[in-house]
């Protein structure tokens, strides 16, 4: 009797407790299992503002200069202030020294400055060594060691005149670096837009427009449009509507109609080009370039496999030059080609430089052999 | 075993097997055919005849050759079930409907966007091979099979789950609408693209089936007093992070997904997990999902401390800003439309709000000075896309259309004005202003604002 009491009673306390825990595996049994440490260790890399999360290690700044100019710069610019890629991490004259006193990037407000830096904008050091310990390089992520990462984070830092030359960033001094972050007081979380009251009571909106019916404004003006010079820059709108309906699109191969003259529109034509520009290479095209031009079937898998393509295009220029304007320029030298791609460089085609790759000898001589022989679909 | 039988090999889409010459060659005939239709047609107007008249009389005397010459298609056999490998396509003549790429806005194409075709899709569900996409770090498709969602941090047990496993739980299929904090940012200062698909199109709307977090927590014996954030992480190479509101995980609304539109997630939408914050700016909806860690303070990741955060006039930054506020476009007619006629059209759009559901939207034809009140099509729903129509006489005067929508908060969408006098014009994010599509005499759209 005293024992089934007891046993009651255990059952009534774990639920007036309300422990999520008992509750759902309890309703749920035989659904999910406990995740082993290593399990744990191997996923849980988050690094929060607080710096838990944060292994132990350290890196000079000299050091990640190395690796910066080896992993990073062929993206960011060997002074991380290229824009053509991602926006710029750190900009020549974005901090000053009354910033890194006050934690406000006093820049923000300057209209003028072109592009707003990462340095510029980061309030805490922890979400620079998260990101690039989790996602970079952007073609290689979570392949640095931790002390890559503390060296590089101290190379940025240097570059944004936050640490001197001689700077060794560790998990022991981190905490102190956090103190000069430029814009470590530029944050706020007034605002209305976050559900729930954890960062404070919950504002209001911040406009309060209201549902006027009659008479609301006076005469509306025209402020902004496109200028016709910009007409056709998104490609023919007619061919990005559909060929019946209420309104067809606009053929903006021609200029805009002028008042009182009808629009020649009528029946949009079928985009001739499809937007996702899948080379559907016709069986017999692609069987005489695999004898006479390499192979390219081969050849752009390969390159899709060694994200090649984050910076080239068969037909246009991205970061790199196309694959066509390479084949143009080094027709029938697969040799040179192989050794430049595994070797990477810069010079040739501009001033970004083109990493080395880790790919084998045997997957750069196929590319090379594709390319040489004119890069063809 | 040769490659040419195959199985699972695609057929080259119809529209490729269209000779370019003769699309041009039969679209040049179409034109000019219906160049003579628009001059009947404004000539009928101006005589006070109605536009259907005008349309009859453009028929030769004996009739339409549609009608009076039977096509192939009326006199010989069609095609056979279960082609395209046993997985229906759109017809060949709506290649027109895609999503697209903005020329020049991002450098690559595996951290980019793509736009969905707002001014072609009706109702309020995205079909899942249009809807909008946005990548970090280049798309996957995982195999499932060897997928697992972790939950850890502050919890009784750190857990570990698989598809199998997580498709067992009680589920719940829910609309809800998604959108990039960053849509229409690039009309922040002004003008910067001509059609609905560019300004608005990082918007979409799916049925969604997955599984409450909350109920994932609860296994996982999560501590949900202490514990106010969780953070959400992505398994592909960016491996997004982003922090989670606890308010939206305790009243059950947020959830992972696995299920879109009646199948598995798209592999550009997350395939095969996905996090569902309705309401939430599309970078919280993590693709991918691989973890949760349960918390005791916001995670400041790299889309919360560098991107995604609102640059306000003072030159403070808003951080954590996650909801969409309301907003609404007319998709039809938008800008890059023509409309080939004066008579009668039925405007139609978009609206949503990130705090319930739209309770009205009223529409201007005469650039905010008078409104209507449009009629919502049914069923409204909580943070989905919601369709109004009104109907509308086109007199072939210039028009400014504009929406303006209303949530079941109150709150009214605003104008750029308003809009701008609050935060200026460098935020990027959040831009929910009333947006104004000019209808010129010419029949042609286009992007305006208006002061």
């Amino acid at each position: 009797m005293f024992r089934f009491r007891k046993a009651v009673l255990a059952a009534a306390l774990l639920a007036v407790a309300g422990l999520a825990g008992a509750q759902g595996a309890a309703k749920y049994p035989g659904v999910g299992r406990d995740a082993t440490a290593k399990e744990v260790a191997a996923w849980d890399i988050d690094v929060r503002p607080d710096f838990k999360g944060l292994p132990a290690g350290s890196g000079t700044v000299a050091k990640g200069q190395d690796v910066w100019e080896g992993k990073c710069a062929s993206c960011h610019g060997i002074f991380a202030d290229s824009g053509e890629v991602f926006s710029p991490l750190v900009g020549v004259g974005g901090i000053s020294k009354e910033d890194i006193k006050t934690g406000h990037a006093s820049k923000l407000m300057d209209r003028n400055y072109p592009g707003r830096t990462t340095f510029m904008k980061v309030a805490t050091l922890s979400t620079i060594w998260d990101y690039i310990n989790r996602a970079m390089p952007w073609t290689q992520p979570k392949s640095l060691t931790h002390d890559e990462v503390y060296a590089v984070t101290a190379y940025l830092l240097n570059l944004a005149g936050i640490v001197p030359d001689d700077f060794t960033l560790s998990n022991k001094n981190i905490a102190e670096v956090q103190k000069l972050m430029p814009n470590r007081n530029g944050m706020t979380t007034d605002h209305a837009m976050w559900p729930g009251k954890e960062f404070g009571k919950g504002a209001k909106p911040d406009t309060h427009n209201v549902a006027c019916m009659k008479d609301c404004v006076p005469e509306p003006k025209l402020a902004s449009f496109l200028p016709d010079y910009a007409r056709n820059a998104h490609g023919n709108l007619a061919e990005q509507n559909r060929l019946v309906g209420a309104q067809h699109g606009a053929d903006t191969t021609r200029p805009e109609p002028k008042s009182g003259e009808s629009v020649p529109v009528a029946a949009a034509p079928v985009a001739a080009t499809p937007v996702a520009a899948a080379p559907a290479a016709k069986p017999a095209t692609a069987k005489a370039e695999k004898s006479a031009g390499g192979d390219s079937k081969a050849a752009l898998g390969l390159l899709q496999k060694n994200n090649c393509l984050a910076c080239h295009a068969v037909d246009r220029k991205v970061l790199g030059p196309s694959f066509q304007d390479v084949a143009k320029k080094h027709a029938g030298k697969a040799d040179y080609l192989a050794g430049k791609i595994k070797s990477g460089g810069s010079g040739v085609w501009g001033p970004i430089p083109m990493p080395a790759q880790t790919l084998s000898e045997a997957e750069a001589k196929t590319i090379a052999g594709w390319l040489s022989a004119g890069a063809g679909k | 075993m040769t490659s040419q039988t195959q199985p699972g090999r695609l057929l080259k889409a119809p529209e490729n097997f269209i000779d370019p010459d003769g699309v041009r060659r039969v679209f040049a005939e179409a034109k000019e055919g219906r160049r003579d239709f628009l001059r009947g047609a404004f000539a009928a107007a101006a005589a006070g005849v109605a536009a259907t008249a005008a349309r009859a009389a453009d028929a030769p005397a004996d009739g339409d050759p549609n009608i009076l010459n039977l096509p192939e298609y009326s006199r010989a056999l069609g095609q056979g079930v279960a082609q395209n490998n046993g997985y229906g396509v759109p017809s060949k003549y709506e290649a027109n409907v895609r999503r697209r790429i903005s020329p020049g806005l991002t450098q690559t194409t595996q951290a980019s966007v793509s736009f969905a075709p707002l001014q072609s899709l009706f109702g309020i569900v995205t079909p899942s091979g249009l809807h909008f996409e946005r990548h970090h770090q280049g798309w996957w498709d995982i195999d499932p099979s060897k997928h697992r969602l972790m939950i850890n941090g502050m919890v009784k047990a750190n857990k570990v789950f698989t598809l199998d496993e997580i498709m067992r739980l009680p589920s719940v299929s829910r609309f809800h609408f998604i959108e990039c904090g960053a849509n229409t940012a690039v009309e922040w200062g002004n003008v910067a693209v001509p059609t609905v698909q560019y300004t608005h199109g990082m918007v979409s709307c799916s049925e969604f089936t997955g599984v409450p977090l909350i109920t994932l927590l609860e296994l996982a014996g999560a501590d949900l007093k202490n514990g106010k954030f969780v953070l959400a992480e992505g398994a592909d190479g960016s491996s997004m992070t982003r922090t989670i509101p606890m308010e939206l995980i305790k009243s059950g609304e947020v959830f992972v997904a696995y299920g879109q539109n009646g199948e598995m997630l798209r592999p550009e939408q997350g395939y095969p997990l996905r996090l569902i914050v309705p309401g939430v700016q599309g970078v919280s909806w993590v693709k991918y999902l691989r973890r949760l860690e349960v918390g005791d303070m916001p995670y400041a990741t790299k889309d919360e401390a560098v991107h995604y955060i609102d640059l306000q006039p003072n030159g403070q930054h808003r951080q954590y800003t996650s909801i969409q506020e309301c907003k609404s476009v007319v998709t039809t007619p938008s800008g890059g439309q023509v409309l080939l006629d004066k008579g009668f059209y039925n405007i139609t759009g978009l609206a949503w709000s990130g705090r319930g559901k739209v309770k009205r939207v009223d529409v201007s034809v005469d650039g905010g000075r008078n409104w209507r009140t449009a009629r919502l099509e049914g069923p409204v729903q909580s943070k989905a896309l919601t369709r109004f129509n009104l109907d509308w006489v086109w007199d072939g005067k210039p028009a400014i259309i504009q929406s303006r929508a209303m949530d079941e908060t109150g709150y009214v969408q605003p104008t750029y004005k308003q809009l701008r006098a609050v935060r200026g014009t460098r935020s990027i994010y959040h831009n929910n202003a009333i947006q104004s599509w000019l209808v010129q005499e010419s029949g042609e759209v286009k992007n305006v604002q208006v002061s």
